[in-house]
């Protein structure tokens, strides 16, 4: 879609030189768009995704489904153990993908162990120690003397939440946990397994669950608040109409109408994940990777980390003088703009940004 | 004792096998207690626990075919609880001139906090109470009224999570399966494909032989056609089960069901789920026997912890247990009355032995502490006391200086006077003197 912008002028005559006398007043300054995107297919784009929720809510399925590959914990174990863990684990698997050109590191966070206690009280605070730590690791980069021209970023960029479907309401973990979580990263809630509700119970649970957000003051990826200009706030108003978005994963194709396609086939009928009339898996995948990827790094590099970075800096306001931020600024640029997010906020993007950053502070 | 009573039993059981000669009519016997039965009509308590959300309701709507939780009664599930809490729901059914008097016991609430620690708790307590009931009322003299309101069978729900089983699941069947017939179910059985569900039940299965918790059992019958169904059953325990009560057109057959986008999920279809096995298993064919391992084995296990913990003193007493001794005795079951009474006087003594040397301890501080508060007392007055007599010395020295001064004063001025009256005298004498002398 951004390539639309590009000029008539196919690239190998070279920019800027002009054969027509329509084209006199052609400059040349939206062939920047090609050479960013040129850096970023060389740079490779990085991905970090935690999944919450649990056990047997089909986290691992999911994270193989939305990725078509074997990207989840379960399927790099050697041998599967089913075993819940006592305390809440932090794993964390890595993948090189690459599609057409476009390289990507993929890091899968998984939390076995959470929920599944008897006791659950305090279940959150391993992962928001994680999510911390990781900010901190990035802060102590950043702050470096000598710092790296490309500082590795681990941070983690989007939470899935699974919420069971039971089709009432939101149990008190899952708002305690999305209440605490909301504010430190992107939290996307998802209702797992939703083949087992029918269409009005999942319309149903989907209000009652929406309801409860609000009333809980919980803000979920994408938040109100960031929304740049107009057009931002008509698509993600779209969004957040549907979520949570009720999700079904397989990793098993099966023959449908002579087509092959991922599903869970039972004896009577046959679930197609791609299917948006089955499920809105699609949905999600297209927030996730193909249209808001992102925005969410941007989201979480410029407002979730500057939050935490502020709190710090002004903890230790004796150790590091407040060296202002212009930091943040050259975040987004450095990630590279080839996504076929709307270009034209991107521009403006960025200075909204700092103003909004300078706003909070 | 043993063998000679052996013997008497069997020379008493010596059953000869006679034939009849004629119709005598005892056969009608199963006919009398038929129609006797029906016309008491009969009592079921059923409870269900799960977590919410797992279709408990719903599936007790399409087991009875009633619309216990409707929309002016919404069920427990709608409401939210805080805490465990355990809701009884009568309903009176008939069906062939036969009435059921079906009571279920819903537990909303549980395994929902975020802290679940001792959820179980209440569950058992009323379970308790219910055999606490039946038993104070057995024991009673006018018996004519038994209302029976024990649990007889606890439907214990699982999540379809497809692994295995729950701390939460394991922790509470292991607490019950001694005190109710636990049936486990897979809740929303229509999530897992039948490879999934297949392995889910292996699964679980293990897990319960693990932990070895004791499940209801399905009873051997000598009837060859009964045993096979009955291994049927034991074959897919857990019951995975779906429950609808909304009816939906199938090629044109009108069943019931669940209606997805990819296809109905069918209510009563074998191949679908089991709910039919569980259904004729709990309402066809066992529902008198649940009521029978209820009344024989759990009500028995209750009544004979309960008992032993009480002083034994006669067969019609009224047997309000003691709390305290009881709690203790939990453990004790199968010592003889005797032994235990023994023991429970020994236990007794050595209590107050204790108490009495606490006693004695106690009083012992508080009589030194009182002395020690009287010497201190004593001291205190002591001070004062030689403080007063200091004071007292010097004032009376301050005094006796005073007088000493004063006295000293007066001589002095006593001494001034005589000087001057001396001096007038004189005066005087010579004045006369003169007075004299001028007349010379």
């Amino acid at each position: 879609m951004s390539e639309s912008a590009k000029p008539h002028h196919p690239s190998p005559q070279g920019k800027g030189e002009k054969t027509h006398a329509s084209d006199f007043s052609y400059v040349g300054i939206d062939a920047i768009l090609e050479q960013m995107r040129r850096k970023a297919m060389k740079q490779g784009f990085e991905l970090n995704i935690m999944v919450v929720g649990q056990s047997g809510l089909g986290k691992s399925t999911l994270m193989n489904t939305l990725f078509k590959s074997k990207v989840s914990r379960k399927s790099v174990q050697p041998n599967p153990e089913e075993r819940i863990p006592k305390t809440i684990e932090i794993k964390s698997i890595s993948h090189d993908i690459e599609e057409k050109g476009v390289r990507m590191k993929l890091t899968v966070i998984d939390t076995p162990g959470f929920g599944d206690h008897i006791n659950n009280e305090n279940c959150w605070q391993p992962i928001m120690k994680f999510i911390n730590d990781q900010y901190e690791a990035y802060l102590q980069e950043e702050i470096n003397i000598n710092r790296k021209k490309r500082i590795p970023d681990s941070r983690v960029h989007c939470c899935i939440y699974f919420i069971p479907p039971t089709g009432h309401c939101l149990r008190p973990l899952d708002v305690e946990f999305m209440r605490r979580l909301s504010k430190v990263v992107n939290i996307v809630p998802v209702i797992a397994k939703a083949d087992t509700l029918t269409l009005e119970e999942r319309d149903f649970f989907k209000q009652t669950i929406r309801e409860e957000l609000r009333a809980n003051g919980i803000d979920v990826y994408p938040q109100k608040e960031f929304d740049e200009d107009a057009d931002d706030r008509m698509i993600n108003d779209k969004i957040r109409e549907m979520i949570p978005f009720a999700v079904v994963g397989s990793d098993q194709e099966y023959q449908v109408n002579g087509k092959r396609i991922l599903g869970r086939k039972t004896k009577w009928g046959t679930i197609e994940v791609e299917n948006i009339g089955h499920c809105e898996f699609a949905y999600l995948r297209d927030l996730l990777i193909r249209t808001h990827m992102q925005n969410i790094k941007d989201i979480t590099g410029s407002i979730h980390y500057e939050t935490y970075r502020v709190r710090r800096l002004n903890e230790s306001n004796a150790h590091f003088k407040s060296q202002p931020s212009d930091h943040p600024a050259v975040q987004p640029k450095a990630n590279g703009q080839p996504e076929v997010t709307p270009s034209a906020p991107q521009a403006n993007g960025v200075a909204a940004k700092h103003e909004v950053m300078s706003h909070e502070m | 004792m043993g063998p000679h009573y052996i013997d008497l039993h069997k020379t008493a059981v010596q059953t000869q096998q006679k034939s009849l000669e004629g119709y005598v009519g005892f056969a009608s016997l199963p006919n009398q207690v038929y129609r006797k039965s029906v016309k008491r009509g009969f009592e079921f308590t059923l409870m269900v626990v799960g977590e919410s959300g797992l279709g408990k309701s719903t599936l007790i709507n399409s087991l009875f075919l009633t619309d216990l939780y409707s929309l002016e009664y919404p069920g427990p599930s709608h409401r939210i609880k805080k805490t465990v809490q355990v809701e009884q729901s009568k309903v009176l059914i008939k069906e062939g001139g036969v009435q059921l008097l079906l009571t279920i016991v819903d537990t909303p609430g549980f395994g929902d906090a975020v802290d679940n620690s001792n959820c179980w708790q209440p569950i058992i307590d009323h379970i308790d109470s219910k055999f606490e009931d039946y038993l104070n009322s057995e024991s009673r003299v006018n018996r004519r009224q038994m209302p029976d309101s024990r649990i007889h069978c606890c439907l214990y729900f699982i999540a379809p999570s497809g692994h295995g089983l729950k701390p939460l699941d394991i922790e509470f069947m292991k607490r019950l399966h001694e005190k109710v017939n636990v049936i486990p179910l897979i809740a929303k059985a229509d999530t897992l494909t039948p490879e999934e569900c297949q392995q889910f039940k292996k699964q679980i299965m293990r897990e319960i032989l693990e932990h070895k918790i004791k499940i209801y059992e399905f009873p051997e019958t000598d009837d060859e056609e009964e045993n096979k169904l009955v291994k049927k059953i034991k074959d897919k325990l857990p019951l995975a089960v779906v429950g609808s009560n909304t009816i939906i057109e199938v090629n044109s057959k009108r069943v019931r069901g669940r209606q997805y986008p990819w296809g109905v999920a069918e209510v009563e279809n074998s191949d679908h789920c089991d709910f039919t096995i569980l259904r004729d298993m709990l309402i066809r064919t066992h529902m008198q026997d649940l009521k029978d391992v209820t009344n024989n084995v759990h009500y028995e296990n209750y009544r004979s912890r309960k008992l032993a913990a009480v002083t034994y003193t006669g067969p019609d007493n009224n047997r309000a247990a003691k709390g305290p001794l009881s709690t203790k005795h939990d453990t004790v079951e199968g010592m003889s009355p005797l032994a235990q009474m023994e023991e429970e006087r020994r236990d007794h003594v050595t209590k107050m032995k204790k108490m009495e040397m606490e006693m004695e301890q106690v009083f012992e501080m508080k009589v030194k502490e009182k002395v020690q508060k009287l010497k201190d007392s004593e001291a205190e007055l002591q001070r004062r006391h030689e403080q007063m007599k200091k004071n007292l010395e010097a004032q009376h020295r301050e005094l006796e200086d005073k007088r000493r001064v004063f006295e000293d004063e007066r001589s002095n001025w006593e001494a001034n006077q005589r000087l001057e009256q001396q001096k007038m005298e004189a005066s005087r004498t010579l004045e006369k003197n003169k007075k004299k002398g001028k007349i010379f």
